[in-house]
């Protein structure tokens, strides 16, 4: 039961994680590879103000709006770029992000990272705070649902898909493409703060390990798989991904070969990512259906 | 209302568009016609801030615009299409109409959450223009379908429908006729002249010179990146320097 719970937990952080790249990535069509940067930002703020005595729930929202400010601040000269070249900066702003939490020992204690961090309203940390951390984040993940649902059936969501589907067009019709995009990156990075902050606080021990490239791809599964641009569909991929995950531990694969089978899910995540991409692009559940 | 001036535009060596200036006043349709390659299109891209202009400037209800960001311009009640149709194919035709109201409040990120009843409102009444709109290009029955699966000509009317939800004040198509049966033409000229009459101003590229003939009331002929003529289009068709442009595009056709 404590197991299910914990899986379920980081089902909903990803969950979280992955609504706010589909803002990014399925309503407004920006490959934001680095978005682990902004998940890493909002858990390193978060853990670190905690640390230094701030009650949690203050720390947390610090986090998700360090994590935002980051964000618009990487997208305006980033957004410069287009479309593929968008996606090469924000790969390499995450690597210069997780270089920083490495080697910037005075403040995040490089690779030793962070223990001890408090779970937030007084959540014991440890097995017995279970059930109340996995209430907390079915509240977060659901109004973090509604937000976004909120954002794609508004006029502003209408306006993203225009600015996805032909830039030309948006400008033509008098949207502000740039403004646009900066917004919604700024918006994705709050929300990315915000997983990275309950992430944190949940394991209560984080380290630049938990913040790669892996991690980024791991969530970009979750979008493609789930389905881009759809309301549920992250919410979908999330959870089948994170089970996905814990399933494989009970595969029997013999102790030896361990070290060998490891990388290779890596490896797994990679081909399936990019078999979506060229055979499934919609995901579980399309967009729209023709 | 739109007034252009000693426009000059190069791409490298070639010079598309050279010292153009023109004044379209208050003239309902102008036609704007010439060989392919004459620069037709630059001069559009230009005047909508699309290019970057090399020399020159432009002047919408005497304010200079040259410069001006696209979306800005668009603001500004000057509107166009482009040659290839456009629409947004994955958005439902009558998404490609709302879509196109220009300064929405629901599109501010900080009023969707702090005034979701002007939002709401403002949408309401948004999708009361659409439906007028659908009805006036006639495509009321296909308002949910997604716009990518409607014919080219349907697809042509959808993005005049999509300028007029912007309320514009004068509107550039680009050849808009290009592709579309007689019958949609047909539907067309009468979409445009009801706009004439709302007091729209119709600036447009076409190379169906009987068409230009029948509903331009002035046109300007461009050759070559240059304004070769202006005036009349029953005088143009008969302008030694129009005539030369024109037989020489067909010596090179034959």
């Amino acid at each position: 039961m404590d197991y299910l719970l914990h899986i379920l937990v980081v089902a909903l952080v990803y969950t979280v994680f992955a609504l706010s790249l589909n803002l990014e990535l399925g309503y407004t069509g920006l490959y934001n590879f680095g978005h682990v940067a902004f998940f890493g930002i909002g858990a390193y703020a978060s853990a670190l103000l905690s640390l230094a005595g701030f009650p949690v729930a203050f720390s947390m929202t610090a986090g998700m709006i360090m994590a935002g400010a980051a964000g618009a601040l990487l997208a305006v000269p980033a957004l410069r770029l287009s479309g593929d070249y968008f996606g090469v900066a924000t790969l390499a702003f995450a690597e210069m992000i997780r270089l920083f939490f490495l080697n910037e020992r005075w403040l995040t204690k490089g690779p030793m990272g962070l223990p001890g961090i408090p779970r937030p309203l007084g959540i014991p940390s440890g097995v017995s705070g279970l059930p109340l951390y996995f209430l907390l984040s079915a509240l977060v993940a659901a109004a973090v649902f509604l937000f976004t649902c909120r954002i794609a059936r508004s006029p502003f969501g209408r306006a993203l898909k225009v600015v996805r589907e032909d830039e030309y067009v948006a400008q033509a019709l008098g949207k502000n493409v740039f403004s646009l995009k900066v917004q919604i990156v700024a918006v994705g990075s709050l929300i990315a703060g915000l997983a990275g902050a309950l992430y944190g606080h949940y394991i209560t021990y984080i380290s630049p390990s938990d913040f790669t490239l892996n991690e980024t791809i791991l969530v970009l599964l979750c979008v493609v798989l789930g389905g881009r641009g759809t309301q549920w569909g992250p919410v979908v991929g999330a959870f089948l991904i994170i089970f996905f995950q814990e399933f494989i531990r009970f595969l029997p694969i013999p102790v030896d070969f361990g070290r060998v089978v490891a990388p290779i899910q890596g490896m797994v995540y990679g081909a399936v990512l990019v078999f979506l991409m060229l055979k499934h692009p919609e995901g579980i559940i399309p967009e729209y259906r023709i | 209302m739109l007034r252009v001036e000693k426009i000059t535009k190069r791409f490298g060596g070639l010079e598309a568009v050279c010292d153009v200036s023109l004044d379209l006043k208050r003239t309902p349709i102008t036609g704007l016609v010439g060989p392919n390659g004459s620069g037709k299109t630059t001069l559009f891209h230009i005047i909508t801030g699309f290019y970057h202009i090399d020399k020159g400037r432009t002047f919408f209800n005497d304010k200079e615009i040259s410069g001006f960001p696209p979306h800005v311009i668009s603001r500004m009640g000057l509107v166009r299409t482009f040659q290839q149709t456009r629409v947004l194919p994955f958005l439902s035709t009558r998404e490609n109409l709302l879509c196109a109201v220009p300064t929405q409040k629901g599109e501010q990120l900080a009023s969707l959450f702090f005034r979701p009843g002007t939002v709401k409102r403002e949408e309401k009444q948004n999708r009361a223009r659409a439906d007028e709109v659908l009805a006036l290009i006639r495509l009321a029955p296909l308002a949910d379908e997604l716009s990518g699966q409607l014919s080219f000509g349907q697809q042509k009317l959808l993005e005049l429908g999509r300028i007029l939800m912007a309320q514009p004040k004068l509107i550039l198509l680009d050849e808009p006729t290009a592709g579309i049966n007689p019958a949609l033409i047909r539907q067309l000229v009468a979409v445009l002249r009801k706009l004439t009459r709302q007091g729209i101003q119709v600036f447009l590229i076409e190379h169906n010179m009987p068409l230009v003939a029948e509903i331009c009331d002035k046109v300007f002929v461009m050759d070559s990146g240059t304004l070769i003529f202006s005036g009349p289009p029953a005088d143009a068709i008969r302008d030694p320097d129009v005539i030369e442009a024109y037989l020489g595009k067909i010596d090179h056709a034959s």
